[in-house]
């Protein structure tokens, strides 16, 4: 953690450059700025200050249950044709590698001296997470939703009402995640003396994207050590699903230097050749969305169009712009899988090995077997971001479950 | 056509010996005929210069008032297009108008292909509420090679360092945001206006422009005693939401509301 920008970029303003392409960087209203420049700051020099990174492993190891393990998923692989690695993010406090993201930021809003945290959330995951961390450290909260998703995610309303945060419906636009973020966004302005924004993806404007990475990138540290003292050399690929991207990004922080192929699957939604879908990189054009340059879901006057995947935390019309910069460069690849890939994906992984899997991440898993099928005999690395009690609604009306047979 | 520039409006109301009266709509709201007819009526009932929203489905800066304008416009299927026909209808009133956008829009039509567009239109500029100068190199190029106006905003929050960076970026004037929030028109104007507007003067010559807020001729004269110009945009908007499908009763409120301001710029 000594070197916050892990030599990856990005650039002081927050620019990760691939030829003629600056992406991140900060599109932002003037108000924010001044808050931006000083969380950047807080946030460089914390990151090298022993009192806030032992504070942040001490809150990750206790309260967090990290590191997660590494499991050797052998019933898959022998399936698959392929060894199988899953690092088992979704056995974390909260059920997903996003607690690591909200202890760091909420660790850091304590160093500013605020005393207010926001967030925006789709499903409910980041918003729970942040109503806990919030908990945790006596901090007020309050976490923006479409208002469509609070109705979809009554359950995880009540989790965030039980953890002591506000949950604000949002009405505006199409009431779904892009909107909670701008509402957010809009909240900020407005109380950024006493307020944190909790920003729930390795997106938007400078530093959060980097500053997001940076708290996830335990992920990928932890399991490059624990894949080479299991099998003694590196992954031959390592995977993650990428919506805004922070496990994955988090995931392959470690790799980059690595002569290991890095895979990122987005949410292919009813497949890319339809208008329902969430495929950003695979399907969307360079542009600006919620302060950064990167890929965007957009119609030809820079409408932002609307994203559509079976799972939430995918589903989002923009992507973090070093993802945009790695695919841009080549150096990673990232490619659709469906709606109906994943779901099977996750049946098979709650057969073969007993783990119900947040439907994300059985993205990433689909994608692995794709890749398995491809190249057998190889060893893939896969980030199993969350679990997937929070998809059991989705699941019964997928698979038809719970009816007698 | 020849372009009437900002500045020659501001010549008008300081030799006239008060500020000027900016006032904004978003294109395609009720309809394009309809917005076009309404800033007309601005016109003719007292704004010096016009500022033109080009909707956009993710306005991170506005409030509740002018996003419903501007998601109704998108309803309705407002192209970008359709923004610079309603520029061109305004100008050739040869009041100075503005266009007020959120960035992708712009560099998704081509930065270039947009800053010739609205000088076709006979466009004075933009406002840009989500780009900052020290993001801003393509559309800063474009339009020093056009003459146009670049007009960026300065916050309560801005460092003095910003602030100066801001001004010397700017040209045309510089819109100074009175609060820490989004549009939206608000009881009391804000304490926080007229030091910002004074620690921008100390930077520039350009015209301050105090926006954010402002909904009647008394917040109008208020804010004229200390800026240049005095921005009013929510205010508007609610006059024609406010009197939905009667459109001859909200162009009536328009023309009223615009007086009362119009009347108090004088008096500030």
């Amino acid at each position: 953690m000594n070197d916050p920008m892990n030599g990856h970029g990005p650039d002081e303003r927050g620019q990760f450059v691939s030829g003629d392409v600056a992406w991140g960087g900060r599109y932002m209203p003037e108000a924010l700025i001044a808050e931006l420049d000083e969380l950047t700051r807080v946030w460089t020099e914390a990151m090298v200050d022993p009192t806030f990174t032992g504070e942040f492993q001490r809150m990750l190891a206790e309260y967090a249950n990290v590191p997660s393990p590494l499991y050797d998923a052998t019933r898959i692989s022998e399936q698959a044709g392929a060894r199988i690695l899953l690092k088992r993010e979704d056995l974390n406090h909260t059920g997903a590698h996003k607690i690591r993201n909200v202890l760091g930021q909420a660790l850091l809003a304590k160093r500013m001296g605020k005393t207010r945290m926001i967030a925006e959330t789709g499903a409910g995951q980041h918003g729970v997470a942040t109503a806990t961390a919030a908990a945790y450290l006596s901090l007020d909260c309050v976490v923006y939703m479409g208002k469509v998703d609070t109705e979809r995610q009554a359950l995880n309303v009540a989790r965030m009402n039980l953890l002591g945060a506000e949950v604000v419906a949002v009405d505006s636009g199409s009431q779904t995640l892009k909107d909670a973020i701008n509402e957010a966004i809009r909240d900020w302005v407005a109380t950024v003396e006493h307020t944190a924004y909790c920003f729930g993806t390795a997106a938007g404007p400078h530093p959060f994207p980097a500053m997001v990475r940076d708290f996830c990138r335990g992920i990928g540290d932890e399991a490059r050590a624990q894949v080479l003292e299991l099998t003694g050399a590196l992954p031959d690929v390592v995977t993650a699903c990428v919506g805004g991207g922070s496990n994955a990004i988090g995931m392959f922080t470690a790799f980059l230097d690595d002569e290991v192929r890095i895979v990122g699957f987005e949410a292919g939604g009813d497949g890319v050749d339809t208008d329902r879908h969430a495929a950003t990189i695979y399907a969307g054009e360079a542009g600006v969305l919620h302060g950064a340059r990167t890929y965007v879901l957009q119609d030809e006057d820079g409408q932002t169009i609307e994203s559509h995947s079976i799972s939430a935390g995918l589903d989002y019309p923009g992507v973090g712009p070093q993802h945009a910069y790695l695919a841009h460069t080549g150096r990673a690849e990232y490619q659709p899988v469906t709606d109906a890939e994943a779901m099977d994906a996750l049946a098979l992984l709650a057969r073969t090995e007993g783990i119900i899997c947040a439907i994300e991440s059985a993205h990433a898993l689909a994608g692995s077997l794709r890749l398995a099928a491809e190249n057998p005999g190889s060893t893939i690395l896969v980030n199993l971001s969350g679990r997937g009690d929070k998809d059991m609604g989705t699941a019964i009306e997928w698979f038809g479950l719970g009816r007698p047979q | 056509m020849s372009v009437t520039s900002t500045a020659t409006a501001f010549e008008r109301t300081r030799a006239e010996g008060r500020a000027a009266l900016v006032g904004y709509l978003p294109a395609g709201y009720p309809d394009v005929p309809g917005a076009i007819e309404a800033l007309k009526v601005m016109v003719e009932a007292g704004c010096d210069i016009i500022e033109i929203g080009l909707p956009y489905s993710d306005p991170v800066m506005d409030g509740p008032t002018i996003q419903a304008a501007a998601q109704q416009a998108l309803e309705g299927g407002i192209r970008t297009a359709d923004v610079l026909r309603t520029v061109e209808a305004v100008a050739a009133t040869g009041t100075p108008t503005l266009v007020m956008t959120y960035w992708n829009p712009i560099e998704r039509f081509g930065v270039e292909r947009f800053a010739q567009g609205l000088v076709d239109a006979g466009g004075a500029g933009l406002i840009t509420p989500d780009l900052t100068p020290d993001s801003a190199a393509p559309w800063i190029e474009a339009a020093d090679a056009r003459d146009l106006d670049k007009v960026f905003l300065v916050a309560p929050s801005s460092t003095d360092e910003r602030i100066a960076m801001t001004t010397a970026a700017s040209r045309g004037f510089v819109y100074a945001t009175a609060v820490m929030g989004v549009t939206g028109a608000r009881a009391s104007t804000s304490d926080l206006a007229g030091p910002l507007v004074a620690r921008a003067k100390a930077t520039t010559n350009l015209p301050i422009g105090v926006g954010l807020g402002v909904s009647n001729g008394t917040q109008a004269a208020e804010v004229a005693g200390y800026a240049d110009a005095v921005i009013v945009g929510s205010a508007f908007v609610r006059t024609l939401l406010d009197a939905g499908t009667d459109r001859q009763a909200g162009l009536a409120a328009l023309r009223k509301l615009t007086e009362d301001l119009a009347d108090g710029v004088r008096r500030g």
